[in-house]
Protein backbone atom coordinates (compact mmCIF):
# COMPACT_ATOMS: atom_id res chain seq x y z
CA UNK A 1 0.00 0.00 0.00
CA UNK A 2 2.30 2.96 1.18
CA UNK A 3 4.49 2.06 -2.50
CA UNK A 4 1.26 2.33 -4.28
CA UNK A 5 0.54 5.67 -2.67
CA UNK A 6 4.11 6.91 -3.26
CA UNK A 7 3.73 5.86 -6.76
CA UNK A 8 0.13 8.19 -6.97
CA UNK A 9 2.07 11.29 -5.90
CA UNK A 10 4.89 10.55 -7.94
CA UNK A 11 2.65 10.02 -11.13
CA UNK A 12 0.78 13.32 -10.27
CA UNK A 13 4.10 15.64 -9.90
CA UNK A 14 5.32 14.24 -13.06
CA UNK A 15 1.83 15.18 -14.58
CA UNK A 16 1.54 18.32 -12.72
CA UNK A 17 5.25 19.03 -14.33
CA UNK A 18 3.69 18.02 -17.74
CA UNK A 19 0.49 20.17 -17.28
CA UNK A 20 2.64 23.19 -16.55
CA UNK A 21 4.85 23.08 -19.54
CA UNK A 22 1.74 22.47 -21.41
CA UNK A 23 0.03 25.82 -20.14
CA UNK A 24 3.05 28.29 -19.30
CA UNK A 25 3.03 29.24 -23.27
CA UNK A 26 -0.16 30.12 -22.85
CA UNK A 27 -0.44 31.88 -19.53
CA UNK A 28 2.90 34.04 -20.35
CA UNK A 29 0.96 35.01 -23.53
CA UNK A 30 -2.03 36.30 -21.27
CA UNK A 31 0.03 38.41 -18.93
CA UNK A 32 2.15 39.84 -21.56
CA UNK A 33 -0.68 40.44 -23.46
CA UNK A 34 -1.74 42.67 -20.22
CA UNK A 35 1.58 44.88 -19.59
CA UNK A 36 2.10 48.59 -21.01
CA UNK A 37 1.80 48.55 -25.01
CA UNK A 38 4.39 50.42 -27.26
CA UNK A 39 7.01 49.66 -23.92
CA UNK A 40 9.92 47.97 -23.37
CA UNK A 41 9.50 43.81 -23.51
CA UNK A 42 7.22 42.28 -21.08
CA UNK A 43 10.16 40.87 -18.49
CA UNK A 44 9.91 37.56 -17.30
CA UNK A 45 11.49 38.56 -14.09
CA UNK A 46 8.56 40.32 -12.64
CA UNK A 47 5.70 38.21 -14.01
CA UNK A 48 2.56 40.78 -13.38
CA UNK A 49 2.38 43.91 -15.00
CA UNK A 50 2.51 47.21 -12.35
CA UNK A 51 -0.80 48.00 -14.07
CA UNK A 52 -3.13 45.81 -16.20
CA UNK A 53 -3.82 47.18 -19.17
CA UNK A 54 -6.78 45.86 -20.39
CA UNK A 55 -7.00 48.75 -23.01
CA UNK A 56 -4.83 46.93 -24.75
CA UNK A 57 -7.90 44.66 -26.17
CA UNK A 58 -9.84 47.29 -26.91
CA UNK A 59 -6.86 48.48 -28.73
CA UNK A 60 -6.38 45.85 -30.97
CA UNK A 61 -10.54 45.24 -31.66
CA UNK A 62 -10.51 49.24 -32.92
CA UNK A 63 -7.05 48.38 -35.41
CA UNK A 64 -8.53 49.72 -39.07
CA UNK A 65 -6.33 47.93 -40.89
CA UNK A 66 -7.20 44.33 -39.09
CA UNK A 67 -11.14 43.95 -38.55
CA UNK A 68 -11.09 41.25 -35.58
CA UNK A 69 -15.33 41.82 -35.54
CA UNK A 70 -15.30 41.31 -39.11
CA UNK A 71 -12.87 38.41 -39.40
CA UNK A 72 -14.91 36.87 -36.62
CA UNK A 73 -18.09 37.04 -38.30
CA UNK A 74 -16.43 35.43 -41.65
CA UNK A 75 -14.93 32.86 -39.58
CA UNK A 76 -18.27 32.13 -37.78
CA UNK A 77 -20.33 31.89 -40.94
CA UNK A 78 -17.75 29.64 -42.55
CA UNK A 79 -17.61 27.61 -39.59
CA UNK A 80 -20.98 27.41 -38.87
CA UNK A 81 -21.86 26.66 -42.92
CA UNK A 82 -19.26 23.35 -43.15
CA UNK A 83 -20.20 22.06 -40.44
CA UNK A 84 -23.69 21.53 -41.25
CA UNK A 85 -22.84 20.63 -45.00
CA UNK A 86 -20.35 17.71 -43.10
CA UNK A 87 -23.07 16.83 -40.42
CA UNK A 88 -25.20 16.08 -43.56
CA UNK A 89 -23.56 14.85 -46.26
CA UNK A 90 -21.26 12.75 -44.64
CA UNK A 91 -24.03 11.36 -42.15
CA UNK A 92 -25.67 10.31 -45.65
CA UNK A 93 -22.69 8.75 -47.08
CA UNK A 94 -21.50 7.16 -44.10
CA UNK A 95 -24.91 5.45 -43.73
CA UNK A 96 -24.68 4.05 -48.00
CA UNK A 97 -21.81 2.77 -47.39
CA UNK A 98 -22.30 1.28 -43.51
CA UNK A 99 -26.22 0.02 -44.61
CA UNK A 100 -27.07 0.24 -48.40
CA UNK A 101 -25.83 -2.23 -51.16
CA UNK A 102 -24.69 -0.98 -54.07
CA UNK A 103 -22.47 -1.59 -57.22
CA UNK A 104 -19.42 -0.45 -56.43
CA UNK A 105 -19.73 0.49 -52.94
CA UNK A 106 -16.73 -1.41 -51.77
CA UNK A 107 -14.26 0.20 -54.43
CA UNK A 108 -15.60 3.66 -53.87
CA UNK A 109 -15.52 3.26 -49.92
CA UNK A 110 -12.25 2.61 -50.85
CA UNK A 111 -11.43 5.55 -53.06
CA UNK A 112 -12.71 7.61 -50.10
CA UNK A 113 -9.86 6.20 -47.84
CA UNK A 114 -7.65 6.30 -50.24
CA UNK A 115 -7.71 10.19 -50.80
CA UNK A 116 -6.58 10.74 -47.26
CA UNK A 117 -3.07 9.71 -47.80
CA UNK A 118 -2.17 12.47 -50.51
CA UNK A 119 -0.80 15.64 -49.07
CA UNK A 120 -2.43 18.74 -49.00
CA UNK A 121 -0.05 20.48 -51.18
CA UNK A 122 -1.11 17.85 -54.10
CA UNK A 123 -4.76 19.12 -54.43
CA UNK A 124 -3.82 22.84 -53.31
CA UNK A 125 -2.96 24.51 -56.27
CA UNK A 126 -5.36 22.79 -58.88
CA UNK A 127 -8.07 23.52 -55.81
CA UNK A 128 -6.96 27.03 -56.30
CA UNK A 129 -7.21 27.29 -60.26
CA UNK A 130 -10.33 25.68 -60.18
CA UNK A 131 -11.91 28.10 -57.26
CA UNK A 132 -10.19 31.26 -59.62
CA UNK A 133 -12.35 29.87 -62.84
CA UNK A 134 -15.40 30.06 -61.03
CA UNK A 135 -14.47 33.36 -60.18
CA UNK A 136 -14.85 32.30 -56.26
CA UNK A 137 -11.75 33.84 -55.03
CA UNK A 138 -12.34 36.12 -52.09
CA UNK A 139 -16.20 35.17 -51.81
CA UNK A 140 -17.63 32.82 -49.12
CA UNK A 141 -18.36 30.15 -51.93
CA UNK A 142 -14.17 29.49 -51.64
CA UNK A 143 -14.03 29.32 -47.85
CA UNK A 144 -16.73 27.29 -47.50
CA UNK A 145 -17.48 24.93 -50.75
CA UNK A 146 -14.08 22.75 -50.63
CA UNK A 147 -14.99 21.91 -46.88
CA UNK A 148 -18.68 20.63 -47.33
CA UNK A 149 -17.49 17.16 -47.31
CA UNK A 150 -14.81 15.47 -45.88
CA UNK A 151 -13.34 11.49 -46.65
CA UNK A 152 -13.00 11.40 -42.75
CA UNK A 153 -15.89 12.34 -41.59
CA UNK A 154 -17.34 9.57 -44.22
CA UNK A 155 -15.46 7.51 -42.27
CA UNK A 156 -16.19 8.44 -39.21
CA UNK A 157 -20.20 7.85 -39.64
CA UNK A 158 -19.79 5.16 -41.47
CA UNK A 159 -18.00 3.11 -38.22
CA UNK A 160 -20.54 4.73 -36.31
CA UNK A 161 -23.66 3.58 -38.52
CA UNK A 162 -22.03 0.09 -38.31
CA UNK A 163 -22.46 -0.45 -34.96
CA UNK A 164 -26.04 0.40 -35.02
CA UNK A 165 -28.47 -2.49 -34.52
CA UNK A 166 -30.43 -3.19 -38.03
CA UNK A 167 -33.64 -4.76 -35.95
CA UNK A 168 -34.96 -0.93 -35.97
CA UNK A 169 -34.47 -0.70 -39.48
CA UNK A 170 -36.41 -4.12 -40.39
CA UNK A 171 -38.91 -2.85 -38.60
CA UNK A 172 -39.23 0.38 -39.86
CA UNK A 173 -39.06 -1.24 -43.83
CA UNK A 174 -42.12 -3.79 -42.53
CA UNK A 175 -44.31 -0.71 -41.62
CA UNK A 176 -43.52 0.91 -45.46
CA UNK A 177 -40.64 3.82 -44.81
CA UNK A 178 -38.78 4.63 -47.34
CA UNK A 179 -34.69 4.25 -47.20
CA UNK A 180 -34.50 8.15 -46.40
CA UNK A 181 -36.77 7.91 -43.73
CA UNK A 182 -35.36 5.00 -42.29
CA UNK A 183 -31.82 7.45 -42.42
CA UNK A 184 -33.86 10.52 -41.17
CA UNK A 185 -36.25 9.07 -38.53
CA UNK A 186 -34.02 6.65 -37.01
CA UNK A 187 -30.82 6.40 -37.57
CA UNK A 188 -29.87 10.45 -38.01
CA UNK A 189 -31.37 10.39 -34.10
CA UNK A 190 -29.82 7.97 -33.13
CA UNK A 191 -26.33 9.02 -34.14
CA UNK A 192 -26.27 11.79 -32.17
CA UNK A 193 -22.90 11.22 -30.47
CA UNK A 194 -21.18 10.64 -33.55
CA UNK A 195 -22.71 13.67 -35.09
CA UNK A 196 -21.35 15.91 -31.97
CA UNK A 197 -18.11 14.36 -32.54
CA UNK A 198 -18.24 15.34 -36.47
CA UNK A 199 -19.35 18.75 -35.77
CA UNK A 200 -17.25 19.10 -33.12
CA UNK A 201 -14.05 17.99 -35.11
CA UNK A 202 -15.39 20.12 -38.50
CA UNK A 203 -16.03 23.04 -36.49
CA UNK A 204 -12.14 23.48 -34.81
CA UNK A 205 -10.76 22.35 -37.74
CA UNK A 206 -12.35 24.73 -39.98
CA UNK A 207 -12.24 27.99 -37.86
CA UNK A 208 -8.42 27.30 -37.52
CA UNK A 209 -7.27 26.28 -40.86
CA UNK A 210 -5.31 28.72 -41.94
CA UNK A 211 -3.31 27.20 -45.31
CA UNK A 212 -6.78 27.34 -47.65
CA UNK A 213 -7.95 30.79 -46.36
CA UNK A 214 -4.81 32.30 -47.13
CA UNK A 215 -4.65 31.13 -50.81
CA UNK A 216 -8.51 32.40 -51.39
CA UNK A 217 -8.74 35.60 -49.76
CA UNK A 218 -7.28 38.70 -50.32
CA UNK A 219 -9.41 41.32 -49.67
CA UNK A 220 -9.28 42.38 -45.82
CA UNK A 221 -12.92 41.88 -45.39
CA UNK A 222 -12.93 38.13 -46.46
CA UNK A 223 -10.09 37.01 -44.09
CA UNK A 224 -10.67 34.74 -41.70
CA UNK A 225 -9.45 34.85 -38.02
CA UNK A 226 -6.23 33.07 -38.93
CA UNK A 227 -5.04 34.97 -41.95
CA UNK A 228 -6.12 38.03 -39.80
CA UNK A 229 -4.05 37.57 -37.29
CA UNK A 230 -0.99 36.62 -39.09
CA UNK A 231 -1.55 40.09 -40.48
CA UNK A 232 -1.61 41.47 -37.52
CA UNK A 233 1.95 39.91 -36.63
CA UNK A 234 3.05 40.86 -40.05
CA UNK A 235 2.57 44.64 -39.65
CA UNK A 236 3.85 44.58 -36.14
CA UNK A 237 7.00 42.20 -37.01
CA UNK A 238 8.76 41.88 -33.29
CA UNK A 239 7.63 44.73 -32.23
CA UNK A 240 4.81 45.67 -29.22
CA UNK A 241 4.25 41.73 -27.82
CA UNK A 242 1.32 42.91 -25.54
CA UNK A 243 -0.53 43.96 -28.31
CA UNK A 244 0.62 40.81 -30.24
CA UNK A 245 -0.66 38.66 -27.14
CA UNK A 246 -3.54 40.40 -27.32
CA UNK A 247 -4.61 39.36 -30.55
CA UNK A 248 -3.12 36.30 -29.71
CA UNK A 249 -5.85 35.78 -26.73
CA UNK A 250 -8.69 36.93 -28.80
CA UNK A 251 -8.27 34.43 -31.56
CA UNK A 252 -7.43 32.12 -29.06
CA UNK A 253 -10.33 31.97 -27.03
CA UNK A 254 -12.94 31.22 -28.82
CA UNK A 255 -12.23 28.15 -30.08
CA UNK A 256 -10.43 26.73 -26.59
CA UNK A 257 -14.17 27.53 -25.55
CA UNK A 258 -15.88 25.05 -27.76
CA UNK A 259 -13.10 23.07 -27.21
CA UNK A 260 -13.86 22.81 -23.31
CA UNK A 261 -17.21 22.21 -24.16
CA UNK A 262 -16.88 19.27 -26.75
CA UNK A 263 -13.71 17.78 -25.65
CA UNK A 264 -15.10 14.68 -25.03
CA UNK A 265 -16.28 14.05 -28.28
CA UNK A 266 -13.35 14.47 -29.53
CA UNK A 267 -11.70 11.83 -27.43
CA UNK A 268 -14.84 9.45 -28.61
CA UNK A 269 -14.10 10.37 -31.93
CA UNK A 270 -10.22 9.54 -31.87
CA UNK A 271 -11.17 6.03 -30.41
CA UNK A 272 -13.91 5.61 -32.95
CA UNK A 273 -11.99 6.13 -36.11
CA UNK A 274 -7.73 6.10 -35.19
CA UNK A 275 -7.63 9.36 -36.63
CA UNK A 276 -7.16 12.86 -35.37
CA UNK A 277 -8.92 14.79 -38.35
CA UNK B 1 -20.21 -14.41 -45.31
CA UNK B 2 -20.24 -14.98 -49.07
CA UNK B 3 -22.87 -18.27 -47.99
CA UNK B 4 -24.96 -16.41 -45.77
CA UNK B 5 -25.69 -14.15 -48.66
CA UNK B 6 -26.31 -17.18 -51.28
CA UNK B 7 -28.56 -18.55 -48.57
CA UNK B 8 -31.14 -15.89 -48.64
CA UNK B 9 -31.10 -15.54 -52.53
CA UNK B 10 -30.19 -11.80 -52.97
CA UNK B 11 -27.81 -11.00 -55.75
CA UNK B 12 -27.06 -8.01 -54.56
CA UNK B 13 -25.99 -8.83 -51.48
CA UNK B 14 -23.30 -11.85 -52.95
CA UNK B 15 -22.32 -8.99 -54.82
CA UNK B 16 -21.46 -6.70 -52.23
CA UNK B 17 -20.28 -9.22 -50.07
CA UNK B 18 -16.51 -8.84 -50.29
CA UNK B 19 -16.19 -6.17 -47.26
CA UNK B 20 -12.90 -4.21 -46.90
CA UNK B 21 -13.10 -2.98 -43.21
CA UNK B 22 -11.42 -5.53 -41.11
CA UNK B 23 -13.29 -3.80 -37.73
CA UNK B 24 -17.03 -4.54 -39.04
CA UNK B 25 -18.70 -5.19 -35.97
CA UNK B 26 -20.83 -7.91 -37.65
CA UNK B 27 -21.63 -9.38 -41.53
CA UNK B 28 -24.30 -6.84 -43.09
CA UNK B 29 -27.32 -8.27 -43.90
CA UNK B 30 -29.61 -8.28 -46.83
CA UNK B 31 -32.15 -4.90 -47.00
CA UNK B 32 -34.60 -6.81 -48.47
CA UNK B 33 -36.00 -3.77 -50.60
CA UNK B 34 -33.11 -1.47 -50.80
CA UNK B 35 -32.11 -1.00 -54.51
CA UNK B 36 -28.64 -0.40 -55.79
CA UNK B 37 -29.86 2.90 -57.31
CA UNK B 38 -30.81 4.14 -53.67
CA UNK B 39 -27.45 3.34 -51.87
CA UNK B 40 -25.90 5.49 -54.80
CA UNK B 41 -28.41 8.43 -54.47
CA UNK B 42 -27.12 8.66 -50.60
CA UNK B 43 -23.09 8.69 -51.33
CA UNK B 44 -23.55 10.87 -54.62
CA UNK B 45 -23.29 14.54 -52.86
CA UNK B 46 -19.95 12.89 -51.10
CA UNK B 47 -19.15 11.15 -54.18
CA UNK B 48 -19.51 14.62 -56.18
CA UNK B 49 -17.48 16.82 -53.93
CA UNK B 50 -14.67 14.10 -53.57
CA UNK B 51 -14.66 14.28 -57.79
CA UNK B 52 -14.64 18.31 -57.62
CA UNK B 53 -11.96 18.74 -54.64
CA UNK B 54 -9.80 15.91 -54.47
CA UNK B 55 -10.21 13.13 -57.54
CA UNK B 56 -9.86 15.78 -60.37
CA UNK B 57 -7.36 18.03 -58.69
CA UNK B 58 -5.18 14.59 -58.00
CA UNK B 59 -5.63 14.27 -61.73
CA UNK B 60 -4.81 18.03 -62.62
CA UNK B 61 -1.90 18.45 -60.51
CA UNK B 62 0.11 15.59 -62.85
CA UNK B 63 -1.22 17.34 -66.04
CA UNK B 64 0.10 20.28 -64.38
CA UNK B 65 3.49 18.86 -63.95
CA UNK B 66 3.97 18.82 -67.10
CA UNK B 67 3.61 21.90 -68.33
CA UNK B 68 5.00 25.71 -67.50
CA UNK B 69 2.43 27.28 -66.11
CA UNK B 70 2.57 30.54 -64.88
CA UNK B 71 -0.28 31.83 -64.09
CA UNK B 72 0.71 35.44 -64.58
CA UNK B 73 1.67 34.54 -68.62
CA UNK B 74 -0.96 33.50 -71.16
CA UNK B 75 1.11 30.87 -72.85
CA UNK B 76 1.86 28.04 -70.67
CA UNK B 77 3.44 25.66 -73.11
CA UNK B 78 4.05 21.74 -72.37
CA UNK B 79 7.05 20.87 -71.48
CA UNK B 80 7.13 17.19 -70.70
CA UNK B 81 8.94 15.63 -68.14
CA UNK B 82 11.16 18.76 -67.83
CA UNK B 83 10.22 20.44 -64.29
CA UNK B 84 11.16 17.03 -62.89
CA UNK B 85 14.77 16.78 -64.57
CA UNK B 86 15.08 20.51 -63.68
CA UNK B 87 14.29 19.35 -60.04
CA UNK B 88 16.79 17.08 -60.09
CA UNK B 89 19.34 19.17 -60.55
CA UNK B 90 17.76 21.70 -57.89
CA UNK B 91 19.68 22.16 -54.90
CA UNK B 92 17.10 24.11 -53.46
CA UNK B 93 14.77 21.48 -53.57
CA UNK B 94 16.91 18.87 -52.26
CA UNK B 95 17.37 21.40 -49.04
CA UNK B 96 13.45 21.70 -48.43
CA UNK B 97 13.39 17.80 -48.97
CA UNK B 98 16.50 17.29 -46.56
CA UNK B 99 14.91 19.56 -43.90
CA UNK B 100 11.70 18.07 -43.87
CA UNK B 101 13.49 15.20 -43.37
CA UNK B 102 15.51 16.42 -40.48
CA UNK B 103 11.94 17.80 -39.40
CA UNK B 104 10.35 14.52 -39.51
CA UNK B 105 12.98 12.47 -37.60
CA UNK B 106 13.05 14.94 -35.11
CA UNK B 107 10.18 15.52 -34.40
CA UNK B 108 8.25 12.15 -34.82
CA UNK B 109 9.88 9.72 -32.74
CA UNK B 110 10.85 12.27 -29.74
CA UNK B 111 6.91 13.14 -29.86
CA UNK B 112 5.91 9.64 -29.26
CA UNK B 113 7.89 8.55 -26.90
CA UNK B 114 6.68 11.88 -24.87
CA UNK B 115 3.33 10.64 -25.49
CA UNK B 116 3.47 7.34 -24.97
CA UNK B 117 5.12 8.16 -21.37
CA UNK B 118 2.35 10.62 -20.83
CA UNK B 119 -0.34 7.96 -21.59
CA UNK B 120 1.11 5.36 -19.25
CA UNK B 121 0.54 7.79 -16.55
CA UNK B 122 -2.67 9.39 -17.89
CA UNK B 123 -4.09 6.05 -17.94
CA UNK B 124 -3.82 5.05 -14.29
CA UNK B 125 -7.20 5.07 -12.41
CA UNK B 126 -6.66 8.43 -10.96
CA UNK B 127 -8.57 11.17 -9.20
CA UNK B 128 -8.93 13.96 -11.75
CA UNK B 129 -6.64 12.03 -14.65
CA UNK B 130 -9.34 13.14 -17.27
CA UNK B 131 -8.59 17.32 -16.27
CA UNK B 132 -4.77 16.68 -17.56
CA UNK B 133 -5.78 15.29 -20.28
CA UNK B 134 -7.87 17.98 -21.02
CA UNK B 135 -4.81 20.16 -20.40
CA UNK B 136 -1.83 18.13 -22.72
CA UNK B 137 -4.76 18.49 -25.76
CA UNK B 138 -5.20 22.20 -25.60
CA UNK B 139 -1.91 23.11 -27.99
CA UNK B 140 -3.42 20.55 -30.56
CA UNK B 141 -6.97 22.52 -30.86
CA UNK B 142 -5.25 26.00 -30.50
CA UNK B 143 -5.19 28.15 -33.38
CA UNK B 144 -1.57 27.37 -35.08
CA UNK B 145 -0.89 30.80 -36.05
CA UNK B 146 -1.78 31.94 -32.51
CA UNK B 147 0.35 29.36 -31.01
CA UNK B 148 3.27 30.13 -33.50
CA UNK B 149 2.86 33.60 -32.31
CA UNK B 150 3.47 32.77 -28.56
CA UNK B 151 6.56 30.59 -29.48
CA UNK B 152 8.08 33.11 -31.37
CA UNK B 153 8.00 35.66 -28.17
CA UNK B 154 9.53 32.78 -25.58
CA UNK B 155 12.47 31.98 -28.27
CA UNK B 156 12.88 36.11 -28.47
CA UNK B 157 16.57 36.53 -27.42
CA UNK B 158 16.08 39.66 -25.10
CA UNK B 159 13.55 38.75 -22.14
CA UNK B 160 12.40 35.33 -23.95
CA UNK B 161 10.93 33.25 -21.57
CA UNK B 162 12.99 30.22 -23.03
CA UNK B 163 16.30 32.47 -22.25
CA UNK B 164 15.21 33.86 -19.27
CA UNK B 165 14.54 30.25 -17.80
CA UNK B 166 17.79 28.81 -18.86
CA UNK B 167 19.28 31.74 -17.33
CA UNK B 168 17.77 31.03 -14.17
CA UNK B 169 18.69 26.92 -14.00
CA UNK B 170 22.59 29.05 -14.48
CA UNK B 171 22.85 27.57 -18.40
CA UNK B 172 24.47 30.77 -19.28
CA UNK B 173 25.79 29.85 -22.24
CA UNK B 174 22.68 28.24 -23.86
CA UNK B 175 20.50 31.76 -22.25
CA UNK B 176 22.46 33.45 -25.18
CA UNK B 177 20.75 31.85 -27.95
CA UNK B 178 18.74 33.79 -30.55
CA UNK B 179 16.91 30.70 -31.09
CA UNK B 180 14.73 31.25 -34.54
CA UNK B 181 17.77 32.76 -36.11
CA UNK B 182 20.35 30.71 -35.47
CA UNK B 183 20.92 28.16 -38.59
CA UNK B 184 22.27 25.48 -36.33
CA UNK B 185 18.86 26.10 -33.68
CA UNK B 186 16.06 27.50 -35.48
CA UNK B 187 15.04 23.56 -36.52
CA UNK B 188 15.21 22.37 -33.19
CA UNK B 189 12.99 25.17 -32.06
CA UNK B 190 10.65 24.22 -34.28
CA UNK B 191 10.89 20.32 -33.55
CA UNK B 192 10.66 21.05 -30.09
CA UNK B 193 7.08 23.28 -30.49
CA UNK B 194 5.68 20.24 -32.19
CA UNK B 195 5.97 17.96 -29.52
CA UNK B 196 4.20 20.42 -27.51
CA UNK B 197 1.54 20.51 -29.87
CA UNK B 198 1.18 16.88 -31.02
CA UNK B 199 1.23 15.60 -27.30
CA UNK B 200 -2.09 15.17 -27.06
CA UNK B 201 -3.23 13.55 -30.14
CA UNK B 202 -0.85 10.95 -29.85
CA UNK B 203 -1.66 10.82 -26.20
CA UNK B 204 -5.49 9.84 -26.90
CA UNK B 205 -4.70 7.53 -29.47
CA UNK B 206 -1.81 5.76 -27.38
CA UNK B 207 -4.72 5.59 -24.39
CA UNK B 208 -6.91 3.83 -26.82
CA UNK B 209 -4.52 1.52 -27.22
CA UNK B 210 -3.67 0.47 -23.83
CA UNK B 211 -7.18 0.28 -22.50
CA UNK B 212 -7.46 -2.43 -25.48
CA UNK B 213 -4.59 -4.29 -23.49
CA UNK B 214 -6.19 -7.40 -21.51
CA UNK B 215 -5.58 -6.53 -18.00
CA UNK B 216 -4.83 -10.75 -17.18
CA UNK B 217 -1.62 -10.15 -19.26
CA UNK B 218 -0.36 -7.66 -16.38
CA UNK B 219 -1.50 -10.36 -13.50
CA UNK B 220 -0.23 -13.06 -15.36
CA UNK B 221 3.39 -11.59 -15.45
CA UNK B 222 3.30 -10.04 -11.67
CA UNK B 223 2.47 -13.80 -10.49
CA UNK B 224 5.91 -14.56 -12.58
CA UNK B 225 7.86 -11.84 -10.55
CA UNK B 226 8.15 -9.84 -13.76
CA UNK B 227 8.78 -6.18 -12.90
CA UNK B 228 7.34 -2.62 -14.02
CA UNK B 229 9.87 -2.25 -16.48
CA UNK B 230 9.68 -6.27 -17.62
CA UNK B 231 5.68 -5.92 -17.78
CA UNK B 232 6.59 -2.73 -20.35
CA UNK B 233 9.09 -4.23 -22.28
CA UNK B 234 7.46 -7.54 -23.20
CA UNK B 235 3.87 -6.71 -22.58
CA UNK B 236 3.15 -3.38 -23.49
CA UNK B 237 4.93 -2.20 -26.22
CA UNK B 238 4.38 -5.30 -28.29
CA UNK B 239 0.65 -4.97 -27.41
CA UNK B 240 1.13 -1.73 -28.61
CA UNK B 241 2.31 -1.92 -31.67
CA UNK B 242 -0.46 -1.88 -34.50
CA UNK B 243 -0.93 1.68 -32.13
CA UNK B 244 2.36 2.62 -32.42
CA UNK B 245 2.75 2.12 -36.31
CA UNK B 246 -0.53 3.96 -36.96
CA UNK B 247 0.72 6.96 -34.81
CA UNK B 248 4.10 6.70 -36.72
CA UNK B 249 2.26 6.45 -40.12
CA UNK B 250 0.28 9.05 -39.77
CA UNK B 251 2.72 11.62 -37.53
CA UNK B 252 5.46 11.30 -40.69
CA UNK B 253 2.75 12.64 -43.12
CA UNK B 254 2.05 15.07 -41.58
CA UNK B 255 5.42 16.16 -40.21
CA UNK B 256 6.36 16.11 -44.28
CA UNK B 257 3.57 18.90 -44.82
CA UNK B 258 4.06 20.94 -41.88
CA UNK B 259 3.51 24.60 -42.94
CA UNK B 260 2.15 27.17 -40.96
CA UNK B 261 4.74 27.45 -38.05
CA UNK B 262 7.33 27.97 -40.53
CA UNK B 263 5.47 30.39 -42.40
CA UNK B 264 4.74 32.09 -38.92
CA UNK B 265 8.38 32.20 -37.78
CA UNK B 266 11.11 31.49 -39.49
CA UNK B 267 9.62 31.89 -43.15
CA UNK B 268 12.06 29.45 -44.20
CA UNK B 269 15.19 31.18 -42.57
CA UNK B 270 18.00 31.68 -41.37
CA UNK B 271 19.38 31.18 -44.85
CA UNK B 272 16.83 28.68 -45.96
CA UNK B 273 17.44 26.47 -42.66
CA UNK B 274 14.30 25.44 -42.44
CA UNK B 275 13.00 25.67 -45.50
CA UNK B 276 10.99 22.64 -45.61
CA UNK B 277 9.14 21.52 -48.64
CA UNK B 278 5.62 22.44 -47.42
CA UNK B 279 6.83 25.85 -47.19
CA UNK B 280 8.86 25.64 -50.25
CA UNK B 281 5.91 24.86 -53.15
CA UNK B 282 4.07 27.23 -51.19
CA UNK B 283 6.67 29.89 -52.02
CA UNK B 284 7.35 28.42 -55.79
CA UNK B 285 3.70 28.42 -55.96
CA UNK B 286 2.48 31.58 -54.77
CA UNK B 287 5.56 33.98 -54.93
CA UNK B 288 7.04 32.85 -57.92
CA UNK B 289 3.72 31.74 -59.75
CA UNK B 290 5.12 28.75 -61.14
CA UNK B 291 2.25 26.33 -60.39
CA UNK B 292 3.54 23.77 -62.74
CA UNK B 293 7.22 23.66 -61.30
CA UNK B 294 5.33 23.83 -57.75
CA UNK B 295 2.86 20.83 -58.95
CA UNK B 296 5.95 18.74 -59.64
CA UNK B 297 7.41 19.22 -56.39
CA UNK B 298 4.04 17.96 -54.67
CA UNK B 299 4.13 14.88 -56.65
CA UNK B 300 7.61 14.35 -55.43
CA UNK B 301 6.33 14.76 -51.94
CA UNK B 302 3.76 12.45 -52.21
CA UNK B 303 6.21 9.96 -53.85
CA UNK B 304 8.15 10.67 -50.73
CA UNK B 305 5.51 10.15 -48.59
CA UNK B 306 4.53 7.23 -50.19
CA UNK B 307 7.93 5.79 -49.78
CA UNK B 308 8.18 6.31 -46.53
CA UNK B 309 4.96 4.69 -45.56
CA UNK B 310 5.94 1.49 -47.34
CA UNK B 311 9.87 1.43 -45.41
CA UNK B 312 7.70 1.78 -42.11
CA UNK B 313 5.40 -1.02 -43.30
CA UNK B 314 7.75 -3.15 -44.42
CA UNK B 315 9.78 -2.86 -41.01
CA UNK B 316 6.70 -3.15 -38.90
CA UNK B 317 5.94 -6.43 -40.62
CA UNK B 318 9.62 -7.55 -40.19
CA UNK B 319 8.73 -7.12 -36.54
CA UNK B 320 5.26 -8.83 -36.52
CA UNK B 321 6.88 -12.14 -38.03
CA UNK B 322 10.23 -11.95 -36.45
Amino acid sequence: MRSSLAQNVGSYCIMVIIAVVTIAPFAWMLIASLHPSHGALPDPSHLAPKQWHWENYQEVLTMDATPFIRFLWNTLIVAVCVTLGQLLICALAGYGFARLQFRGRDLLFFLFIATMMIPTQVTMIPAFLEVRWFGWLNSYWALIMPGLSSAFGVFLMRQFFLTLPRELDDAARIDGCSEFGIFWRIAAPLSAPALATLGAFAFIATWTDFFWPLLVTSATEMRTLEVGLSLFKDAFGNTNWPLQMAAAVLVLIPVLLVFLFTQRYFIRGIALTGLKG
Amino acid sequence: MKDEGRKTGARQEVRGARYTDVRAPRAPRPAPRARSSTGWLFVLPAFVHLCVFVLFPIVFALILSFFRWDVLKPQKPFVGLHNYAVLFHDPLFWNALWNSTYYAIGSVPIGMAVALFVAILAHQKLRGVQLFRTIYYMPAVASSVATAMIWTFIYLPENGLLDWLLNAVGLKGAAQIDWLQSTVWAMPALIFMSIWTGLGPRMVLFLAGLTSIPEPLYEAAAVDGAGRWAAFRHITLPMLLPTTFFILVTSSISAFQVFTPVYMMTKGGPVRHTDVIGYHIYKVAWRQFHMGMASAESYLLFMVIFAVTLVQFKFVSARIDA
